[in-house]
């Protein structure tokens, strides 16, 4: 029995200075591997240095901050959970406006301009290249717009009395009897803001999916044929999309980050910051409602970072749906 | 002069008749196709054919009712207001464009130059990490920089490039789509090459300078146009990072032009010709390197 447990420990101390410096051979190893590799390293330096600044520590500083009170001047103070307990108990223009808000916003913007920009891409890729080119730069433009610039554009043509080129149009045509406040009212500015959005949002996702379409191997349709593929959908369903999920998925993180962006839409079209009735209050104006106008940077990291939890889970969907099946 | 006119205009006809020709070909499906695409481009393109009008209208055009769509009597009357108005703060608007065309050049220089350096070791070394941090790269292109707009506000504070350039530059290069791309493309040039190179004794920035870079061009036009665009139309830096008027960019001062615009009738054609100015450079890079652009994004999947 000693005999038997003498054996086990020595076997033990073995095996453990065994992996002792089987480790320091292994850390020796790596060490001299990454002074090998040193050139690789400084050739990702400039761009990995600046993506650390400013985006890694940002998220890590974020989900910290969420966890403190901090008003810009005064250093952080640790207050737990509290943040989120406020945002999901107590913030009642949050829960009242802002998550329906969202909500409605993101499912008009995000699958349906995702299945716009598929839809049309495909309709696209069915004509010969000279056509294809020009429809395709017609429908890109627009997104080239993004950002402030067109503001103008949009409070021109929706502004609230007769001047404004919608109600202008409309007056005319005796559809409606008298102007319309598009962008003051709560009742239109999502409206709005949605049709915005969606025109502007065929951007590089778009030609993503343009793309892939156009890489499908044109020998894959005929193959198809002969195994009973009979209708244009079928072909779509059983061909098209399953040779192109990785364009897809590039195309539907676009489309997420897309979506989360365009919130700002509505700060921009109303002009005001809450937007009238807080009718056009996504979780981006929220964010910088509290963040820069309020300066509660504490409780403005909490929204964010429930923001980009929602978002990481949308990936994570997106990319289960379009995860390359076994053997292909 | 009149002999190029006549040779383009002719070029114009045959295109026109090559035209009319391939949609007689068409079938019922594609002469649909192309009346639905028409219509939709049309409708599409509205706003931006607006804007152009919009900038040239001189002030009585502007203001007419009922409003009108086509400018009748076009001046540049708008683009000299917009240069020659200043703010409170006596900061002349040149002086904006000037700072936007200094950062949108830094930006996307750094951008491409640190982005495509960075995507070919990614792509063509093996080295300890590199798959984390390419990881780190994908999983990043979710985030939206709006999200995390306060804590880069503080890192940038902290590393003290407020109300200089490096605050607009730096954090525009932290773009990782551009990587992304990039690396996306390098890994369809063959390792060969590579190791052919390697033989005769061409050094590894020889290698990516000489080899990768000239192979891979399309994905650089396309991350260009991309950086440009983000930088270009970037508001973000200005109104964070620059508490300094004359260090804001263009962007920044047409949000001010702009805000409340649809309640106030001033200044409504200055607005236009400075989104005329923020639009067109965009539209112009892009129709020059349309067809790369499309040949990169076939490469964008992510696996």
């Amino acid at each position: 029995m000693s005999n038997n447990m003498q054996i086990r420990s020595r076997r033990n101390t073995d095996t453990s200075v065994g992996t002792g410096s089987k480790m320091t051979r292994k850390i020796m190893d790596l060490a001299a591997e990454i002074w090998k590799s040193r050139l690789s390293y400084l050739f990702i330096a400039p761009f990995y240095v600046m993506f650390v600044l400013f985006i890694l520590i940002p998220i890590v500083a974020g989900v910290l901050l969420g966890f403190t009170y901090f008003n810009a001047i005064q250093f952080p103070t640790w207050v737990g959970w509290m943040n989120y307990q406020n945002l999901f108990s107590q913030d009642i223009i949050f829960l009242q406006h802002v998550v329906p808000n969202s909500f409605k916003f993101a499912l008009f913007v995000g699958p349906l301009g995702y299945i716009c920009a598929f839809f049309l891409a495909w309709l696209i890729a069915q004509l010969p290249g000279t056509l294809r080119t020009g429809y395709a730069l017609a429908i890109y433009a627009p997104s080239l717009t993004a950002g402030i610039a067109m503001t103008v554009v949009w409070q021109v043509m929706f502004t609230g009395d007769r001047t404004g080129y919608l109600n202008s149009f409309l007056l005319k045509w005796g559809i409606i009897e008298k102007p319309v406040l598009f962008v003051q009212d709560s009742e239109f500015l999502m409206n709005v803001m949605i049709i915005v959005s969606i025109w502007a949002s065929m951007g590089i996702g778009f030609l993503a999916i343009l793309a892939g379409i156009l890489n499908v191997d044109k020998q894959m349709y005929e193959a198809g044929r002969i195994d009973g593929i009979s209708s244009r959908l079928q072909e779509i369903w059983h061909i098209t999309v399953p040779l192109m999920k990785p364009q897809m998925m590039f195309a539907a993180i676009m489309s997420i980050v897309y979506t989360l962006k365009s919130g700002a839409i509505g700060t921009q079209l109303s002009g005001a910051n809450p937007t009238p009735g807080y009718a056009g209050q996504l979780m981006i104006n929220h964010i910088d409602d509290y963040g820069f106008i309020r300066y509660e940077l504490g409780y403005a990291s909490a929204i964010s970072v429930v923001l980009l939890v929602v978002c990481y889970v949308l990936s994570r969907m997106f990319g289960y749906l379009f995860a390359p099946k076994e053997g292909e | 002069m009149r002999e190029i006119n006549n040779k383009m205009l002719q070029r114009l006809y045959w295109k026109r008749k090559e035209f009319m020709h391939a949609v007689k070909r068409f079938d019922r499906t594609q002469q649909f196709i192309v009346l639905f695409l028409t219509l939709l481009s049309v409708f599409m393109l509205l706003p931006i054919v607006y804007v152009f009008n919009h900038a040239f209208k001189p002030l009585h055009e502007l203001f007419q009712f009922p409003p009108t769509f086509i400018v009748r009597n076009p001046t540049f009357q708008n683009f000299i207001e917009l240069l020659s108005l200043t703010q409170s703060t006596f900061v002349p608007a040149s002086r904006y464009m000037l700072n936007s065309i200094i950062v949108t050049f830094l930006a996307t220089v750094g951008m491409v130059a640190t982005g495509a350096i960075c995507a070919y070791a990614l792509s063509k070394h093996r080295f300890p990490g590199s798959k984390l941090i390419f990881g780190s790269i994908i999983a990043s292109l979710l985030f939206a920089p709006e999200t995390i707009a306060i804590p880069r506000y503080v890192v940038v504070q902290s590393l003290g490039i407020m109300n200089s350039y490096f605050g607009h530059v730096l954090p525009m290069i932290a773009m990782p789509v551009g990587v992304f791309l990039i690396k996306q493309f390098i890994d369809q040039v063959p390792n060969e090459m590579i190791e052919a190179a390697k033989m005769d004794g061409t050094t590894e920035f020889g290698i990516f300078m000489r080899i990768v870079t000239p192979m891979v061009m399309p994905a650089i036009a396309t991350i260009t146009i991309l950086a440009f665009q983000n930088a270009w139309g970037n508001a973000e830096t200005s109104t964070l990072f620059m508490q300094e008027d004359a260090m804001k960019t263009l962007p920044f001062y047409m949000s001010t032009l702009t805000s409340n615009l649809a309640n106030s009738v001033a200044r409504q054609g200055a607005a236009a010709a400075g989104a005329l100015i923020m639009f067109l450079p965009s539209l112009i890079i892009f129709l020059l390197s349309q067809r790369k652009v499309i040949s990169t994004m076939a490469h964008s999947g992510i696996k």
